[in-house]
């Protein structure tokens, strides 16, 4: 790899990057600041917290590289915790036949998210949202009031550590490696990029728009799935929360712009989604160890909040024609 | 006459209106009483407080932005409005324009990030909202506060007036004045002229950055317009009161055939889209459906329509 070869990987990846500092100094400070000696404890507790939420950032990404948005993402995942609560519980193969379901319902919540962007031709953000309402209403079917029962021997292998680091935390890479990778270097990633760049010009040079789009939003339901079955495995119950789902659908857009993800479609990845969770997470961390009062909790969060996604005006300073700002 | 009328406003709206007649029939089928005019007005009542609400966001929506900002503007706005009132005869008098004065602020604060900073408008309101709700919390100390509405705020929020609601004519004030905005002013031509392609606007000589701030602000101050009027209702300012707004607001906009991109619709589209959203979350629970039956319906519903009339065209080229 030659010297002008490095200078480009890095120009590419400026926003992942970007954020990856932002991450590193702010985990450093928590480390370092911790009352408690640093323990895998310690770390899996962060990793637990954290993963939930890069999940659901992930599987926001891919609608937003297509130029579209999934305002269902959080009730997908609402809908799944609390399907797990009813479904993964039992013998082993009633636990593995549960997981099946409950993955099978995530993709299946995406699928439709597809067809009505692609074949319904709806403005994704307000089809999604109304699908989100109705996933939500299924997850309140499933579990009128919270409580269930997940399997006790199954979130203690998924949510502790495996020589010493947290096995969510091997999830997560797991699924960036065999899934985001392959499916990044394929004909259908490669279309979702296209896709979100020029959908007309992608379409006259043959790219089959409208299977990448649909394979956009059944992967990013499958995602969302998984979120809710680590949430219910975490939590070891589950919960059809309004608030909470809609807090996990606003939070991964944000982890998706502070991953350096454009909301205009065709550039960014998964990888800097999930940089940009973790960052979104270790605020309230940060706020912890500095014995922040709780009541400043949110106003200083808000405030992390606005300045981070605000980094994004730096683009304003660089620009060299005025019409360059519409765009 | 009528036909004129008729022929004026967009085919998406009359549709939507047709949907309305469509919930009224089968709302009186369950229960006669759903079209009794006593029951109607009530209904007309609720819609004002959406209806204001969605006002300014609609032009938020016309310039192809969104404001995620709103259900904490709203919250703001009735917050400060009942807080001032504590402070004697003059907080009571300058309770609402101190409320209307906080959504401007917040209005304008979105505007300028979206317009000068071209943060995207998504996010730039997301964290303007965590903002918001940071500020609030700290105010209130997590609780609802014990502050109250001043009889004022009652007055237009819950009494009558010739038995009409009085909310009813602040929708309709307000929905005149934009509605004569969008469609007589430069400014509301510079509305749509943005939302179609701000760089052409531009390039005609529109000040596009004081437009947008301008929608912004607008929608800020209907936003917390709203809070006061809600406040006014139920008698008091209470934490996450704007949080059951938002994606009705969203879905009543685009449900009266504005498009989501920007640039195309009508404001009457928005009266027939708020209209439509009230009628048939009071249509499911006249039903005595469940809440998880009620969401359900509502989205297939929203889904439903949208393929009706709601259809963006295909991409060739």
């Amino acid at each position: 790899m030659t010297r002008r070869d490095v200078r480009l990987l890095l120009a590419r990846n400026r926003g992942p990057l970007l954020a990856l500092g932002v991450f590193a100094v702010m985990f450093g400070v928590f480390l370092h600041e911790h009352p408690r000696q640093i323990s895998v404890n310690l770390l899996t507790t962060a990793s637990n917290k954290a993963v939930v939420l890069a999940l659901v950032a992930m599987a926001q990404t891919l609608p937003v590289l297509t130029r579209g948005l999934d305002l269902s993402v959080g009730s997908i995942m609402t809908m799944s915790a609390c399907a797990s609560s009813v479904l993964v519980n039992g013998s082993p193969s009633h636990v593995a036949f549960g997981i099946v379901l409950v993955l099978f319902g995530g993709l299946a919540a995406g699928t439709i998210n597809g067809a009505i962007v692609v074949f319904g031709r709806i403005q994704p953000i307000i089809a999604t949202l109304a699908t989100g309402a109705v996933y939500f209403g299924i997850a309140l079917l499933l579990r009128p009031s919270p409580g269930g029962d997940v399997s006790e021997g199954l979130s203690n292998a998924l949510t502790y550590a495996v020589f010493g680091v947290p096995s969510t935390f091997l999830l997560l890479i797991a699924v960036l490696l065999l899934v985001w990778l392959p499916f990044r270097h394929s004909v259908l990633g490669r279309g979702c990029y296209a896709a979100g760049s020029a959908e007309g010009a992608a379409y006259m040079s043959g790219v089959r728009v409208g299977r990448s789009k649909m394979a956009a939003y059944m992967l990013a339901g499958l995602l969302s799935a998984t979120a809710g079955l680590l949430l219910s495995l975490v939590a070891l119950s589950g919960e059809a929360s309004a608030p909470q789902s809609g807090a996990y659908t606003l939070n991964s857009i944000a982890s998706v712009v502070i991953g350096g993800t454009s909301l205009f479609g065709g550039s960014g990845g998964m990888a800097g989604s999930v940089i940009g969770a973790f960052v979104l997470r270790t605020i309230g961390d940060l706020l912890f160890v500095f014995d922040a009062p709780p009541l400043w909790q949110p106003l200083f969060e808000g405030i992390i909040l606005l300045g981070a996604v605000s980094l994004g005006a730096a683009r304003v300073l660089r620009i060299k024609n005025r019409l360059e700002l519409f765009t | 006459m009528i036909g004129g009328v008729l022929k004026s406003v967009d085919k998406p709206v009359l549709i939507a209106a047709g949907f309305i007649v469509v919930v009224l029939a089968i709302g009186s089928t369950i229960n006669t009483s759903f079209i009794s005019p006593t029951y109607l007005l009530q209904q007309l009542q609720v819609a004002s407080f959406l209806g204001i609400i969605s006002s300014g966001m609609m032009l938020v929506i016309l310039l192809g932005q969104i404001d995620l900002s709103l259900p904490w503007t709203v919250t703001t706005g009735a917050m400060m409005a009942t807080a001032v009132a504590q402070f004697g005869p003059w907080g009571v008098a300058l309770a609402i324009p101190v409320g209307l004065l906080c959504g401007l602020v917040v209005g304008i604060v979105n505007g300028l990030g979206y317009a000068y900073l071209r943060v995207p408008s998504m996010i730039f309101t997301l964290g303007m909202n965590a903002l918001l709700l940071g500020l609030m919390v700290l105010y209130s100390g997590g609780f609802a506060p014990l502050t109250r509405a001043t009889p004022l705020m009652q007055f237009l929020a819950v009494h009558k007036s010739f038995g009409i609601p009085n909310a009813l004519f602040v929708w309709s004030a307000v929905t005149l004045a934009l509605a004569v905005m969008l469609r007589t002013t430069p400014f509301g031509r510079y509305v749509y002229a943005i939302g179609n392609r701000e760089s052409a606007a531009y390039l005609s000589g529109v000040r596009t950055r004081q437009v947008i701030v301008g929608c912004f602000a607008i929608n800020g101050v209907t936003s917390a317009l709203g809070g006061v009027m809600l406040a006014g209702y139920s008698t008091n300012a209470y934490q996450g009161m704007g949080d059951a707004y938002l994606l009705p607001a969203i879905a009543a906009i685009v449900l009266g055939g504005t498009s989501i991109l920007g640039g195309k619709g009508q404001y009457i589209g928005t009266v027939v889209g708020v209209l439509l959203i009230v009628l048939l979350q009071s249509m499911l629970s006249v039903m005595q459906m469940p809440e998880a039956g009620r969401q359900i319906i509502y989205g297939v519903v929203i889904v439903v329509m949208l393929l009706v009339y709601g259809r963006g065209a295909k991409v060739h080229s």
